[in-house]
């Protein structure tokens, strides 16, 4: 709070139309994020079904905190840090494996896969000492949605489905793509790093401006029928769930189609096996919606962005360094549907995707771009006038308007700002 | 088993081979780059190892004929903007060796390790990668029809990869 004006630094900063560059590029406004949004809010670590058996793990992280998902012999879901609790060495080495524990490799402790010190070299010297003060450091709160596993550092706040809000229904649609209602998560992860800040990542997923321009290089070549999506006529439609959790709705555009599988660029007939479980599942009339309406565009605040056929986790490493980890969604019971996403995820996005590369671009020319001071703002007032509420009381514009981000800032601030 | 004459004269064709395609990859000659490959060929970059199986598992790049077309397409419309400006790129192949001189289906089997110098509008990036190529004789003339390209960094998380490795 300045106390000579009464103005927090963050009304200065964050204004309705426009927020100031230095947001972006600030090494101190990057370590108050790690505290008040990446340490405190629901963060998006990984998925139940990357951990499918007793004790299972894989490696994933909270902005720059390596944290290990441990399913243990219990079946229960973990969020350990890769952290010693004796000196601070990484108890874990390895992106995945199958371990009941944890050894250490400086000073020979080893913990359970569910946190618990089970044992340390030459115990006699630590004779009293309780255990049970030093297990391995947890996530404070672990709770999942429908697979996908959330943490937060918080002990008190939201629950997770509180977060979610009205994003939680874009999760129910999308397991709903699956003939048995489940995503998998199998496919292993590209990781594309970025010289650049987080939330130019954040703010583009769902920035339906900038595809007719960005990808102009592909949509020429591919035959693509994306780019109609985001086009002056587009019916599409941007929406602020509130929370930071943003959507682009491309359902107007497929509704008006009227044809199962065009979101994805196929068909009835070309995935028969498919289409027959579907029907099987959920009956002719709702598997027919269903497949009109396809998968959502979601970008669930800070770091979950679920892109139609695709799922990038975001992960900020530095003030100007950050990583996309993507992979292809898979749906249980639809092989026929996850060949054919996982061959278009390959293709489009990683390091050498035909639309990623090209955004990547744009986020590292964008960081570069705002060190300089004049202008001082970004400005984020595209469709500000013609937004409106929709039924369920959002806020949505254009496909092309900035909705997104200026729900995203609104909630940034919330988060940002002294209690 | 080749005679050692027939063999050093292999050998001499491969290197030829390999140095340039390096060449015409490194002045983005897309074109002239795209016609050394054969009607089935397979451009493969792997994540996370060198033996995944690219059927289940992402890889960074995993092209059938089809899409490599495509993705020489893009780079030649100019609108490219990871490539627009192009990438100053200067690489060097070595470790040459012949792997198979004459499986079954009658194609080489080659491996070659390469350095890459890359510079950017983002910064000076190098990259190392094992080769393993499958050359075929076409009309007398070699071409690949199958290149692998295994980053010794494929594992981690890498900037964007957008000029041809």
């Amino acid at each position: 709070m300045n106390m000579m004006t009464g103005v927090s630094p963050w009304e200065r900063l964050i204004r309705p139309d426009r927020v100031h560059g230095s947001l972006y590029t600030d090494p101190e406004i990057f370590e108050a994020e790690l505290k008040h949004i990446w340490y405190r809010t629901w963060v998006y670590v990984g998925h139940e079904s990357e951990v499918p058996n007793a004790n299972d793990y894989v490696v994933k992280s909270i902005g720059p905190q390596s944290v290990i998902m441990t399913r243990d012999e219990q079946g229960k879901v973990n969020l350990l840090l890769n952290r010693c609790s004796h000196r601070g060495n990484q108890v874990c080495s390895f992106e995945r494996g199958n371990a009941r524990s944890f050894t250490c490799p400086f000073h020979s402790w080893t913990f359970a896969n569910d946190g618990r010190l089970v044992g340390y070299a030459f115990p006699d010297g630590y004779e009293g000492q309780d255990k049970a003060q030093l297990a391995l450091g947890r996530v404070t709160r672990v709770e999942s949605y429908r697979g996908f596993v959330f943490g937060s550092f918080a002990a008190d706040g939201p629950t997770l489905k509180e977060h979610l809000g009205g994003a939680a229904e874009t999760i129910d649609r999308l397991v709903r793509t699956s003939p048995e209602g489940e995503v998998e998560i199998t496919a292993g992860f590209l990781k594309h790093r970025v010289k650049a800040n987080w939330k130019f990542i954040l703010e583009n997923e769902c920035d339906g401006y900038h595809p007719a321009f960005v990808h102009t290089s592909i949509f020429g070549v591919a035959d693509s029928m994306i780019g109609k999506l985001y086009g002056g006529a587009s019916t599409a439609l941007t929406r602020d769930y509130g929370n930071g959790h943003t959507e682009i709705d491309l359902r107007p555009e497929f509704r008006k189609r009227d044809a199962p599988m065009s979101w994805f660029g196929t068909s009835e007939e070309r995935l028969p096996d498919y289409t027959a479980r579907m029907k099987m599942a959920y009956g002719d009339t709702a598997a027919r919606e269903i497949m009109i309406d396809g998968t959502p565009h979601v970008m669930i605040f800070p770091n979950l962005f679920i892109a139609e056929i695709q799922m990038f986790v975001i992960q900020p490493l530095g003030v100007d360094d950050s990583v996309q980890h993507v992979t292809a969604l898979q749906f249980k019971g639809a092989p026929d549907l996850n060949r054919r996403l996982r061959q278009q995820t390959m293709g489009s996005v990683g390091p050498a995707g035909f639309l990623l590369a090209d955004d990547s671009e744009m986020y590292e020319r964008c960081h570069r771009g705002v060190l300089a001071r004049n202008p001082e703002w970004i400005f984020l007032g595209r469709g500000e006038k013609r937004e409106r509420r929709d039924e369920l009381g959002f806020t949505v514009g254009h496909v092309t308007d900035e909705v997104p981000s200026r729900g995203i800032w609104t909630h940034y601030r919330k988060l940002m700002e002294p209690v | 088993m080749l005679s050692r004459e027939s063999s050093a004269t292999l050998m001499s064709a491969i290197t030829a081979f390999l140095y340039r395609e390096a060449r015409l990859q490194d002045e983005h000659q897309y074109e002239a780059w795209e016609k050394l490959w054969t009607d089935d060929g397979v451009y493969w970059v792997p994540a996370n190892g060198a033996d995944i199986d690219p059927e289940r598992q992402m890889s960074i790049i995993y092209d059938n004929r089809s899409r490599i077309a495509l993705r020489v397409r893009q780079l030649m419309t100019g609108k490219h903007f990871t490539q627009t400006p192009q990438s100053n790129l200067r690489r060097l192949i070595s470790n040459i060796e012949l792997m198979d001189e004459q499986p079954d289906n009658g194609d080489i089997a080659v491996a070659s390790n390469s350095l890459i110098f890359e510079s950017s509008l983002r910064d000076d990036t190098l990259w190392a990668a094992r080769n393993e190529y499958r050359l075929r004789h076409v009309d007398g003339e070699l071409r690949m029809a199958h290149k692998k390209v295994i980053l010794v960094n494929n594992d981690k998380a890498i900037y964007t990869l957008s000029f041809l490795v």
